[in-house]
């Protein structure tokens, strides 16, 4: 139940969880607007979802068509079986190069790895280059969303951190001026560092380059200057060719925010001279998850936020309350692969509307997993006492028809008499912002016996 | 062809005008039905916290009540997906799936098998149609606002062929009421705040009547209008289609 208290105390600020979810259904209007423009909407989906089923399905293959291709292209390529080797391996690359400074794109495989706070714990100094990945950095926060890191934060907020960290004028909460001054500060750093390192969108395994997508341009402007280029990817990033790259680059932009591309979509196929490129190829318990038959299609995600986006319970709750570096639906069905017990309540935070399922480019079925999830839940024996004690107390009931008619006669009538203190209290969740329904005197099959029966 | 109505545990014991309503508005329209005795539940409360394999009983009684029917017709798009899509492996035997292809949803057997494109009813109303998700995305009553083209679905054809109806157009055509079952329950905060947010779409937009095909969102949403003395009502499909032809 941690996500339902974390979700209660958002809420507790009404005009806020109005802003927070406005602002992200307005990234969801914008998203509707853009699968209309092009023709082919549904057939690009299902192609997605063909491709990535494909690849996923001969991972091993493609993995190695890729590290040898990308070998052949001068690329250093290491593999990390979980998040501690990932970041052993950066940080030997950092320490090899002599370099105490990183700059850094954003990566949530980074994010998941908890890369920053080793690397600070080594005494490395790490700067998040994506504005809203260094505005939750300035505040000392997790991102709370996988596109919009920094979406529950608002600009007089921003304003005032920069005021902190940036010696902005105080007060001035102008959007331009607050990202001109972030743009200075981060300059001064992408000239300055030695090594960059960028997350890594598609992994194309026919040529053994890679594509980064950004915005803002920030994983150029780390990786021209530096001489070495560190990028992290998992292993279900790879794609076949660059046929396939086209499918996902029409609806990935579109799905995430609502444009036709990202700004800047940058290849990187070699090192530049006396440059180094060097990528990590990280599994850390991914592989485990594509043996789940009934989960493993959740890897075909390419984090675009979408499901995030149109989900009305993350919009409502933010995604902080989700306790995990990836919130909102896909979060919920990524988490429970992590930790079951830890986040066993994840796949509960969801009213199963499908939204999710539907606004999803790759067709995930997102809303069928959360709903499989909750049965692995169960099978493990996660699920809170009270709630399956009243579950199976309703099981028995609804299983013998003679006891449901009397225990509905008997429920229906104890409401009809009973004053509102006995109905409207702390046991009955319900009815703290809602009302039951008023009792009728007769069921439907009562009524039915008397009106319709041949007897 | 014989029909067997299947009326949800929740409308039998708190909205039995619904069934009432359903079983009249059948019978007008020339269709043979019966609603068999001994009805409880499909088993969603529990299956959807996780506890699909403890519905067995449940489940069973229900397809040993059914599949003697040719067709099989509820006011509820997501109890019947729910006999669709979850009901145990261990019941999937040739009754079981006569059943699952020929249970349907109440506006769903008005517009794919009674072939009907317009009622010839009178309901001078200003309506707001909420979109069941279960109806919507699941068993693909429609189009959900996420899939390429305009949103659509077979109640808003229905409804819309009724004289001097108005069916008033929402900011968000089909975004989830927040009910979601035992979701209702355990995420208490976030549900009543999906319900309070869909209802002022509702009421923002001049709806006197908000309608839907599945009467566990109206219950939630009733909840919420009541308490907050809105001045709007909740009617199932159902009932307004009834009262509409009589």
């Amino acid at each position: 139940m941690k996500h339902a208290r974390a979700a209660r105390e958002f809420l507790s600020n009404g005009p806020r969880t109005e802003w927070h979810s406005q602002a992200l259904w307005y990234v969801r209007q914008k998203r509707d607007v853009q699968k209309d423009e092009i023709r082919d909407w549904e057939d690009l989906r299902e192609q997605a979802s063909v491709i990535k089923e494909h690849t996923l399905s001969n991972l091993d293959q493609y993995l190695e068509e890729f590290e040898t291709k990308a070998l052949k292209n001068g690329i250093h390529v290491h593999w990390a079986v979980n998040a501690k080797e990932h970041n052993n391996i950066v940080l030997e690359i950092l320490q090899q190069a002599g370099v105490r400074k990183l700059v850094k794109s954003k990566s949530m495989l980074t994010e998941e790895c908890h890369l920053n706070p080793f690397l600070m714990d080594k005494g490395i100094d790490v700067i998040e280059s994506d504005l809203g990945e260094r505005i939750i950095q300035f505040a000392d926060q997790d991102p709370s969303h996988i596109v919009l890191p920094a979406i529950h934060l608002k600009k007089e907020e921003v304003g005032k951190l920069f005021e902190k960290k940036l010696n902005t004028e105080s007060g001035n909460y102008d959007p331009t001026y607050l990202t001109g001054a972030a743009r200075k500060h981060l300059r001064e750093h992408f000239v300055s560092a030695e090594v960059a390192m960028t997350g890594v969108n598609f992994a194309i395994a026919e040529s053994g380059g890679f594509a980064v997508c950004t915005n803002e341009g920030n994983a150029d402007m780390g990786v021209h200057h530096a001489k070495i280029h560190i990028a992290s990817m998992g292993i279900e990033k790879v794609i076949p060719g660059k046929d396939q790259l086209a499918v996902f680059l029409r609806l990935l932009a579109r799905s995430a925010t609502g444009q036709p591309i990202t700004t800047y979509t940058s290849h990187f196929q070699k090192p530049a001279e006396g440059k180094e490129i060097h990528l990590i190829i990280v599994d850390n318990g991914r592989s485990e998850h594509l043996g789940k038959d009934k989960f493993w299609r959740a890897l075909k995600c390419i984090r675009c936020g979408a499901c995030l986006n149109t989900c009305p319970v993350y919009r409502r709750s933010g995604g902080h309350s989700y306790g995990y570096t990836i919130p909102g639906p896909i979060g919920s069905i990524l988490t429970p692969r992590v930790d079951l017990k830890q986040y066993s309540d994840l796949p509960f935070a969801s009213s199963l509307c499908g939204s999710c399922t539907d606004v999803c480019p790759v067709k995930i079925e997102i809303h069928e997993q959360l709903y499989q999830w909750r049965q692995e839940v169960y099978e493990q024996k996660q699920l809170s006492g009270t709630k399956k004690l009243g579950l199976k107390v309703m099981g028995r009931v609804l299983a013998r028809p003679r006891l449901y008619h009397r225990s509905g006669k008997f429920a229906r009538k104890a409401l009809k008499i009973s004053p509102r203190f006995l109905i409207y209290n702390r046991m009955n969740p319900w009815g703290r912002s809602r009302d039951l329904p008023a009792p009728p005197k007769q069921s439907f099959q009562e009524w039915y016996r008397e009106n319709r029966s041949k007897s | 062809m014989k029909a067997g109505l299947f009326i949800p545990c929740y409308i039998d014991q708190f909205y039995p005008q619904v069934g009432i309503d359903t079983l009249l508005l059948l019978e007008k329209l020339g269709v043979e039905i019966e609603s068999p005795a001994n009805q409880t539940c499909c088993g969603q409360p529990l299956a959807n916290s996780g506890m699909e394999k403890e519905t067995t009983e449940i489940c069973s009684h229900f397809i040993q009540l059914f599949s003697s029917y040719d067709t099989i017709i509820s006011p509820s798009g997501s109890c019947v997906l729910h006999i669709k899509e979850h009901v145990p492996e261990s019941l999937h035997d040739e009754a079981y799936f006569h059943v699952r292809d020929h249970i349907y949803e109440l506006t769903e057997f008005l517009t794919d098998v009674l072939m009907i494109e317009e009622l010839d009813g009178h309901f001078p109303h200003r309506v707001g149609l909420h979109q069941s998700c279960h109806g919507l995305r699941g068993l693909r009553n429609g189009k959900s606002s996420e899939l390429a083209g305009d949103p659509s679905s077979k109640a808003r054809s229905l409804l819309s062929s009724l004289k001097d109806i108005q069916l008033v157009d929402l900011d968000r055509t089909d975004e989830c009421c927040g009910f979601g079952g035992t979701f209702s329950v355990f995420e208490e905060a976030v549900s009543a705040q999906m319900g309070k947010d869909r209802i002022h779409d509702h009421v923002k937009n001049g709806a006197e009547v908000i309608t839907a095909i599945d009467m566990s969102c109206l219950m939630h949403m009733e909840g919420v209008i009541k308490r907050n003395s809105h001045p709007l009502r909740v009617m199932h499909v159902a009932e307004i289609l009834n009262f509409a032809i009589s």
